[in-house]
């Protein structure tokens, strides 16, 4: 297979094969989860301005009083990250240009430099995150296959996306492709990792504030 | 009753709801409950990491009630919980968590951690594997009617006393009475001033008050070893007696879980909602304060600061009250760091001051508490918690710390004013 059969294939039926399982995967995997239910709470509720599953969802994007000084890293990482994940994946001319012709919404590009400097920076960010989960006991402690499997799904795209821009190693079509291989496995990966984290913690947080809110506690 | 691997399995299946399942998949594993935890910041053991200690939960659940779980199991990937896990899991989900919530509190994906460790002793305490000390806590309130073991006489020895003492009678059994107050047993064995304080403050607030001979005890160690069937028939004895005497309230004591308890379970428990209110002692006098009912005279002039039970600010939004409170009679009232809603448990809450091989480690665990004291250095400590009290008064002897420890409402009615006399309403 040639280069550019590859990139005919990833864009193609690979493309395809990716996005669908993806959508049926998060289908179902928020039924799975969600159609459990749960039972009514029969106490009388408290009252209080600021606790609510709504609030709760919002809130819990800042850190709790004292958490940033006992975990810098794990928050200004986690920001970090995330943020510059969020401009690559959507600020990028090519990812809108690709969205577009996928769903027909669009919106005005970043400039590339700024993307670039961007994707540096959310990689940076990663490598810490991944230091920090080697040499934090509590976090190492807890990881299993699947934190460093998912930490590299989510590495890879990022990775050979920047160095496709930036003619790095491999012929542009070949890294191009990687790049778009890794952005397949990353999107069938995602429902059934903790990467669904994406999905669930709307949930989770508006639970939280939800049980907590019933109380008359803004959590 | 006899409890087996069987029905603990049976029970942890019953307990899973959507929300655990939403927690279980959003968890990514940073570690930032452990920070949150005074067993883990003050051990350093990463197996004290609140979400850790749900793992068995967390496996049945996936093994339960995920697709990919269940296909893991049906071709033998699966690793199938055992009563071998479950016995070394005891340590983590009693002895080392006191259902402060502060995990619940600070998880960034909005994880209830205690919501599910709460939930994770129904299977614990299904499959025989709770500590003995809160089993027996469970069989003697069950059999006797309190946990220490207290039965009526000795309610009516204390009310005798009470009622020397203070000259004012204590009402048993009056029908139609606006409150019904419960104790808790600490309060009754430790800690009678506590029966004095309300009726110096009823008397002054001129409310018409009681105890009742079926249900004078609040707490609810059902709750705490995680299970619903004997909480619900504890719990009942006080709304049966709080129905029979057509209160319009029940007030909790200075007791974390005998609120949460009452307030926020116990109409789960009996799957009804109630027929009366309860209030904690300290929304009670926080309300008689803001109606005028209560009033005070005089200050406490040395430095006195103010433990926040768990159970009152994380689990049941008690916050402001107690601080207006401690303002109203004390000059010199410090905040302790983290205070409020943050605030860090005495170490011995959730039935963990039950149990007799958890004390080290909960000696270590204080050490957080303990780090609170050295930063304000109070003369006195003020809590709302009679549990909170015991194990203050506790770690703070073997820290060889001398710092005396009381309770709100007593302080509150050391500043009524003598010869009060009952007055209208």
């Amino acid at each position: 297979m040639t280069d550019l059969q590859f990139l005919t294939w990833v864009r193609g039926p690979g493309l395809g094969i990716a996005v669908g399982i993806f959508l049926l995967g998060v289908l179902w995997r928020l039924f799975e989860i969600y159609s459990l239910g749960r039972s009514k709470d029969l106490s009388a509720p408290r009252r209080t301005p600021g606790a609510s599953g709504l609030h709760t969802v919002f809130r819990r994007s800042l850190p709790p009083p004292g958490m940033l000084k006992r975990s810098p890293v794990s928050y200004l990482g986690g920001y970090i990250f995330h943020i510059g994940l969020a401009i690559v994946v959507f600020g990028f001319a090519p990812h809108i240009l690709l969205i577009r012709n996928l769903t027909g919404l669009s919106w005005p590009a970043l400039p590339s430099q700024f993307v670039d400097l961007a994707a540096v920076v959310t990689m940076a960010a990663m490598a810490v995150m991944l230091a920090d989960r080697v040499n934090k006991p509590a976090k190492r402690f807890l990881s299993t296959f699947e934190d460093w499997f998912t930490w590299a799904a989510t590495f890879l795209p990022v990775l050979t996306g920047w160095m496709a821009v930036q003619h790095l190693l491999l012929p542009y079509t070949a890294m191009l492709a990687l790049h778009i291989l890794a952005v397949e496995i990353l999107l069938i990966v995602l429902p059934f990792t903790k990467l669904f984290h994406a999905f669930t913690l709307f949930g989770s947080r508006w639970y939280n504030g939800k049980v907590n809110g019933h109380r008359g506690v803004p959590v | 009753m006899s409890a087996s691997l069987e029905k603990g399995i049976r029970a942890l299946k019953e307990v899973i709801d959507a929300p655990i399942a939403s927690y279980f998949n959003s968890c990514v594993h940073c570690g930032l409950c452990a920070e949150a935890c005074l067993f883990y910041t003050e051990t350093g053991d990463p197996k004290y990491t609140p979400i850790h200690k749900l793992e068995p939960l967390r496996r049945i659940y996936e093994q339960e009630y995920t697709l990919l779980g269940r296909l893991k199991k049906k071709v033998g990937l699966a690793k199938a919980v055992t009563d071998d896990e479950l016995d070394q899991w005891q340590e983590l989900v009693y002895d080392s968590c006191t259902l402060c919530g502060r995990c619940s509190a600070v998880c960034p994906v909005g994880n209830d951690i205690v919501y599910m460790v709460r939930k994770f002793r129904e299977g614990m305490s299904a499959s025989g594997h709770a500590p003995e000390g809160i089993k027996s806590a469970v069989s003697r309130t069950v059999a006797i009617g309190s946990p220490m073991g207290v039965k009526l006489p000795a309610v009516l020895a204390q009310m005798k006393h009470v009622e020397a003492d203070y000259g004012i009678p204590i009402p048993l059994d009056v029908e139609g009475a606006e409150y019904m107050v419960v104790l808790s047993s600490m309060e009754i064995i430790n800690f009678p001033e506590y029966l004095g304080a309300v009726a110096r403050i009823m008397q002054q607030a001129g409310k018409t008050w009681t105890l009742c001979s079926t249900a004078f005890e609040a707490t609810n160690a059902g709750i705490q070893i995680g299970n619903s069937d004997l909480a619900k028939v504890i719990v009942s004895r006080i709304v049966e007696g709080a129905e029979k005497l057509k209160v319009k309230t029940v007030i909790s004591p200075e007791c974390g879980h005998a609120y949460t308890a009452l307030r926020w379970e116990g109409a789960n428990l009996i799957g009804r909602p109630f027929g009366f209110e309860v209030q904690h002692i300290v929304e009670v006098l926080d309300e008689f304060q803001r109606q005028g009912w209560l009033r005070t005279e005089g200050f406490e002039t040395d430095k006195l600061t103010f433990h926040d039970p768990c159970q009152l600010v994380r689990r049941g939004g008690v916050i402001r009250q107690p601080r207006t409170l401690m303002h109203s009679v004390a000059q010199n009232f410090v905040e302790m760091p983290d205070a409020g809603y943050m605030n860090w448990c005495c170490s011995g809450g959730g039935g963990a001051s039950a149990i007799e091989e958890g004390e080290a480690l909960r000696l270590e665990a204080f050490k957080k508490k303990k780090t609170q004291f050295d930063a304000v250095r109070p003369d006195r400590v003020v809590t709302a918690c009679a549990n909170c009290r015991i194990v203050l008064e506790e770690s703070l002897e073997h820290y060889r710390m001398d710092i005396p420890v009381i309770g709100l409402t007593e302080l509150i009615a050391e500043h009524i004013p003598e010869r009060n006399k009952p007055e209208g309403v």
